[in-house]
């Protein structure tokens, strides 16, 4: 049975645990204390309990029926993480950690975030459970978020602006690193995607594994079968790690996972890091990257800011290795064709980030017969991305 | 400069009486032309090796000087080839040359060809800051093929098992990291570094040298009471950015009797 990583976090040739010194005790402090709650049942009843009454789990599957008709190929059903609390998957794995945080005695923590939806989950987490909360942010994506940055504060926590580099999600992880290790005896570092040193890739793909297993379950009732293909987003990749995981060893189901295309793999303009990058080490963990001749990581590119992060999780990078996961990519105008879609045929505005998913999926569900079913993971909602949609397609209805 | 040399050297500067010096520089920070002239002016000087950073786009374990020095670095064409080329033109120098970068320029590389690049330009080993001791073998198994030595380093977060373990393992010296943080100076340091540094010293079987926010003569002085030297990085690297040379001088002069 598929079970990684090894002891040493490795996942194949890839992961690992390549970090300072200084952040070794807590890197393996860490492992220790997540070893000690994760088949622990009273903190498995704990984050139960606040996934049921706090955020609202278990989301639904959601029979896209309309969608189904207009693509007028495979069945489509909707993984429904955008009905979360902060209106995305993050808030389960952020509020886990925020759990493990308060289990290893830590009352600060120190997040990063992108598009912002893991630095609001991360915020609510720690106002939830008392924690004192500081989350790094790309200057440039403060100025694509401005709402999401608004929402940290109202939820004390404090923000900082990273204006380094691109000024982006893998400027802001440098920076959460940075101030992990000058505060790492009293911080725990809520890494939000399934990325960085052993065992965070770990812990993340187990705090967002409830999708797969949900999705399973659900599917199991509404059909008495499997579904025949998943599909996901992925940046770093967690909520495509959480929905995956549970159905690695079903190998009747195709699993999709869709990179951020920006302006297209061949332009040089895009995330799409398994698709158009190599081998390499980047934020503590050994993966594909986005990287010049000369080893230096290069900016990634997306619409999407939850996106564009210039590597991605290890375990992908394995499951691409051995074959079990197939990687896309959608390009920003998919994204943007994706979000309308299903935005006209279900009334549901997708995040850009889920947007990716949907844009491929006319593709998919085509080339599958109408007896067969997909599931795509919905990772969020498209709120918090209204005002850049509006950029670029100009409300073309009323100017 | 082969690895035994280095260590003969140490061995010989700590046998006169005086503290081991390893200013840091960036490569490429001022143009790689300036390189060969930095070095011979601080071994002019009388430090007693160079730790040579190789600029990389994402340095966790580096502060704003020393991020700043990379991003220059990087803006005026430096890669790691033209290091390397720019080092073989003068390799018989007199003084050790330790590359300090980070995993993945050295992984992009090729572990092996970078090992034998080192060897052609006269490099004697290597810091790999984002390189613990649990994910070192695919590199030490190489560098010990090509006789270059692996500087480890120990952080005051490091529990006594760990700091015993990097003490028995590290080559050339040991960089005992003197800050719960990035590089940069500082104007204090806690007070548990005198005891953690003489806890090092304890059975080492190398030098054990201070670095990480060391930045004026006093600290330079104090600190090198308690072990065998220090590396002194954000301030060089700003001196020789601010064309302040006087202040290398004195700096470097503070680790002589």
């Amino acid at each position: 049975m598929y079970q990684q990583p090894n002891e040493s976090g490795h996942f194949g040739q890839f992961g690992g645990r390549f970090v300072p010194e200084t952040l070794m005790p807590a890197v393996l402090e860490l492992e220790a204390a997540y070893n000690e709650v994760k088949d622990d049942p009273d903190f498995l009843k704990t984050f139960h309990y606040y996934l049921a009454d706090y955020v609202g789990r278990e989301t639904p599957l959601y029979y896209a029926e309309r969608l189904t008709e207009k693509l007028g190929g495979a069945k489509i059903y909707l993984k429904r993480e955008d009905l979360n609390h902060t209106g995305a998957h993050k808030i389960n794995n952020a509020l886990g950690q925020a759990l493990l945080t308060k289990h290893m005695g830590k009352k600060k923590v120190v997040a990063e975030t992108g598009a912002g939806q893991h630095g609001v989950a991360t915020a609510t987490a720690c106002a939830l459970l008392g924690l004192d909360c500081v989350v790094f942010m790309g200057a440039e994506d403060i100025k694509r978020q401005k709402l999401n940055v608004f929402r940290m504060e109202l939820l004390g926590a404090k923000v900082e602006a990273v204006h380094h580099g691109s000024a982006t999600l893998k400027d802001a992880v440098n920076e959460a690193l940075r101030y992990w290790v000058s505060h790492v005896e009293d911080t725990h570092y809520i890494i939000g995607s399934v990325v960085g040193p052993h065992p965070f890739p770990q812990i993340v793909r187990d705090f967002q594994s409830m999708i797969g297993r949900e999705t399973k379950q659900q599917f199991k009732e509404k059909t008495g079968t499997l579904p025949d293909a998943l599909i996901a987003c992925i940046g770093g990749g967690s909520n495509a790690m959480g929905m995956f995981y549970p159905f690695v060893d079903d190998t009747s189901v195709k699993m999709y996972g869709v990179e951020a295309g920006g302006h297209g793999v061949e332009t040089g303009k895009h995330a799409a890091t398994l698709t158009g990058g190599s081998v390499g080490v980047l934020h503590g963990t050994m993966t594909y990257l986005l990287q010049d001749g000369d080893g230096q990581i290069t900016e990634a590119d997306s619409i999407s800011a939850g996106l564009d992060y210039p590597g991605i999780g290890p375990e992908h990078a394995h499951l691409k290795d051995i074959n079990r996961v197939e990687y896309v990519s959608a390009t920003d105008k998919d994204a943007l064709f994706g979000l309308k879609l299903l935005s006209e045929t279900e009334g549901i505005i997708p995040a850009l980030e889920s947007a990716h998913a949907i844009g491929y999926l006319p593709e998919l569900a085509q080339s599958m017969g109408k007896d067969q079913s997909i599931v795509v993971c919905l990772s969020g909602r498209g709120d918090k991305d209204v005002e850049t949609v509006k950029a670029v397609l100009g409300g073309q209805n009323h100017e | 400069m082969s690895k035994q040399q280095l260590e003969t050297r140490f061995k010989q500067i700590l046998d006169q009486g005086d503290k081991l010096f390893v200013p840091y520089i960036m490569a490429g920070d001022g143009g790689l032309d300036v390189l060969n002239e930095r070095i011979d002016f601080l071994a002019d000087c009388g430090a007693s090796a160079i730790e040579l950073g190789l600029p990389f786009s994402d340095p966790v374990a580096d502060g704003e000087t020393i991020q700043q020095a990379g991003i220059r670095a990087l803006k005026s064409g430096t890669t790691v080839q033209r290091v390397f080329d720019t080092l073989k033109q003068s390799k018989d120098r007199n003084i050790p040359i330790i590359l300090m970068t980070y995993m993945n320029p050295v992984y992009h590389y090729g572990i092996d060809a970078f090992a034998k690049a080192c060897v052609a330009s006269g490099v004697s080993g290597l810091i790999v800051p984002d390189l613990p001791m649990e994910e070192e073998q695919a590199v030490t198994d190489v560098l010990h093929q090509y006789d270059l030595a692996l500087i480890r380093l120990v952080a005051l977060t490091s529990p006594v098992a760990r700091q015993k373990e990097l003490k028995k393992r590290t080559e050339g010296f040991l960089y005992a990291v003197t800050v719960t943080g990035t590089t940069g100076e500082r104007q204090t340091f806690t007070d548990r570094v005198h005891q953690y540094l003489a806890d090092l010293k304890v059975g080492a079987t190398t030098p054990v040298l201070a670095g990480f926010g060391v930045s004026s003569e006093e600290q330079v002085k104090n600190l090198a009471r308690h072990c065998d030297g220090v590396v002194v990085g954000s301030r060089i690297v700003k001196a020789f950015h601010d064309g302040e040379k006087d202040v290398i001088k004195a700096l470097i002069e503070a680790s002589k009797q």
